[in-house]
């Protein structure tokens, strides 16, 4: 039962941001969802089935390109999220079947031109996107609060819902699959386990929320070009936040998108000429002295506290 | 007869990837690390021509040994301090870090070189080169001739020195090697400084053929992964023939579709290679 509680307490602490905060802890509420929800997404197959994906820009800009496109032809914004999702999912069930018997360097670089080559078909296909141009998302014509208070409880719910996943799927027998096969997939696959399937589906899960939470990001921004929705920073930073948190683990991506945002905001404010060099220290940093991420560091000092006591 | 000429653009352009690619290959096929760095010490190589040509006057061709050199210390310092670390992680974990010290890397060269494309001309200019109905400039042709030149002296090192036959002996088995008395952790700082130092010399050579940003670093990053794909993994004879190849298939497909669709074209065709031929268009396990 653990962590339901802990999911209600993360609710409630987020749900109060609204009513106490001002304009800018909202905004910052929106992006630490937006960055849990990529790093949970992310966590079923990079974290679980232990496969290296850089495909999350691929499904963020999918998502988010899907979605724009439907509104654009005057649907419903709810039911272009829900499209963008299930796009994603029909479009990654395909794309995994094809690259998932890859392994180690060589999936992680056919998941990374997945992203390439989506992102020039978007380019070029300039009559439907707009290409290089940009897509212009219309107002749903409201006060711009309300809007922003929309798209917090959009982006929280769509968290709250994956991290629900998240503890379904740890505790099921796709979730022990998936662990078997990060762990020995030889194995796995004599024990059994449909490889295959498994990992086909974590990685439609996976496929799933990013693309709705980059439909989601497209209504926020309201405008959406291809090198700022296909940014393969989309692909890196949900991996340095599960790493920071724990990588598999049910609370560990949002615990290290909470950090990762912390710092992200500080060094952005304090450095942002060098930043992103900043951003490369931290990772390298991370790397070499963290590399089971803080929850493990954690869990080492209680477990070492009560062996004293 | 256009044909002509486009395959010509194709071979030269393609020896000059071959010369990307061969460093990345190497430290990919040898340590199992993605390179992520690799763009980035191309970019660093041509800057380094850049400045010899415009302050010291010295020829890009000549400036291929003091980039090659400058790259060999940083890639030898950067395995021998940070990489080795992790070496022995798993995939993720080297990827990451190489990520970090690119952003890292490529950050401070932003600030220090600025973003502006900038561009190196040569004040005497070879020439012409004219076979038939086909038009070249010299110096790219020279350009092509050194970077082959270059690649081919890598093989040889790799096949008859002693240096040479204990990074095969690594790429092939890291235990035996070991076992055998190889001191791994130093052949693993040696190959990613020949990595970075082949990087340094392609930028060098490219400095004469592409402006110069570091935000090229991600398109020779791109072109050295797939390449390496095409050709097969951690052999020479693989990155050169990968690098002709994906030389001659951007020429062709930029005539033939257009040159906007030239990056589409290629990754889409390293996902089928990938699926339907991992091992790469030559198909054997390289180890030299």
């Amino acid at each position: 039962m653990k962590p339901w509680l802990w999911l209600v307490v993360f609710v409630a602490a987020c749900a109060l941001v609204p009513v106490f905060g001002n304009n800018y802890a909202l905004r910052l509420a929106t992006i630490m969802c937006l960055y849990a929800g990529l790093a949970l997404s992310w966590n079923f197959i990079g974290g679980m089935a232990g496969y290296p994906s850089f495909a999350a820009a691929a499904f963020f800009g999918l998502g988010a390109y899907v979605s724009a496109v439907l509104q654009s032809k005057g649907l419903p914004i709810g039911v272009t999220w829900a499209a963008a999702g299930l796009g994603a999912t029909v479009f990654a069930a395909l794309i995994g079947m094809a690259i998932l018997h890859l392994k180690g360097h060589y999936f992680a670089i056919a998941s990374l031109a997945v992203v390439e080559v989506l992102r020039e078909v978007v380019n070029t296909a300039e009559d439907l996107t707009g290409g290089g141009m940009g897509m212009n998302i219309p107002l749903p014509g409201m006060p711009v609060d309300v809007q922003a208070r929309l798209f917090f409880f959009a982006m929280l719910t769509m968290t709250v819902l994956l991290l629900a996943v998240t503890i379904v799927v740890s505790r099921s027998k796709l979730g022990f699959g998936l662990r078997c096969i990060s762990q020995n997939e030889d194995a796995a696959d004599i024990l059994g386990i449909d490889t295959t399937f498994y990992k086909v589906a974590a990685f439609c899960l996976s496929a799933f929320g990013v693309a709705v939470i980059g439909a989601i990001y497209a209504s926020w921004v309201q405008y959406i070009e291809p090198p700022d929705v296909f940014d393969i920073l989309y692909s890196v930073k949900p991996l340095v936040m599960v790493l920071l948190g724990g990588l598999g683990t049910i609370f560990g991506p949002v615990i290290g998108a909470v950090i990762y945002l912390a710092l992200e905001e500080l060094v952005w404010r304090n450095f942002l000429t060098v930043h992103a060099a900043v951003l490369g220290g931290l990772i390298v940093a991370l790397v070499l002295f963290l590399p089971n991420g803080i929850g493990a560091v954690i869990r080492d000092r209680t477990k070492r506290a009560a062996v004293r006591s | 007869m256009i044909y002509f000429q486009v395959l010509a653009n194709g071979l030269v352009l393609g020896g000059l990837y071959a010369c990307i690619a061969v460093g990345f290959s190497l430290v990919w096929g040898v340590l199992n690390v993605i390179n992520i760095l690799h763009g980035t010490f191309i970019v660093l190589g041509s800057y380094i021509a850049l400045f010899s040509y415009n302050l010291l006057g010295i020829h890009p061709f000549v400036s291929v040994v003091t980039a090659g050199a400058a790259l060999y210390l940083i890639g030898h310092a950067v395995q021998s301090t940070l990489v080795n670390r992790v070496i022995a992680a798993p995939v993720l974990m080297t990827l990451t870090l190489t990520f970090g010290l690119d952003l890292l890397l490529n950050n401070l060269m932003l600030v220090a070189f600025k973003a502006d494309y900038r561009k190196l001309v040569l004040e005497n200019p070879l020439g012409q080169l004219e076979i038939g109905p086909v038009f070249m400039p010299l110096d790219r042709v020279a350009a092509m001739g050194l970077a082959l030149l270059l690649t081919f002296l890598l093989y040889r090192l790799l096949r008859d020195s002693r240096i040479g036959r204990a990074i095969v002996a690594v790429r092939m088995d890291r235990e035996a090697a070991s076992l055998m008395g190889v001191d791994v952790s130093r052949i693993n700082a040696v190959t990613f400084g020949l990595g970075a130092m082949m990087a340094g010399a392609a930028g060098s050579l490219l400095s004469i053929v592409y402006p110069i940003s570091p935000l090229n670093s991600g398109m020779f990053l791109g072109k050295a992964f797939v390449i390496c794909v095409l050709g097969g993994l951690g052999s020479v004879p693989g990155a050169i023939v990968g690098g002709l190849a994906l030389g001659i298939i951007e020429s062709f497909g930029a005539i033939w579709f257009g040159p906007e669709h030239a990056v589409t074209i290629s990754f889409a065709l390293l996902i089928l290679i990938l699926i339907f031929r991992p091992a790469g268009l030559i198909g054997k396990r390289g180890f030299e």
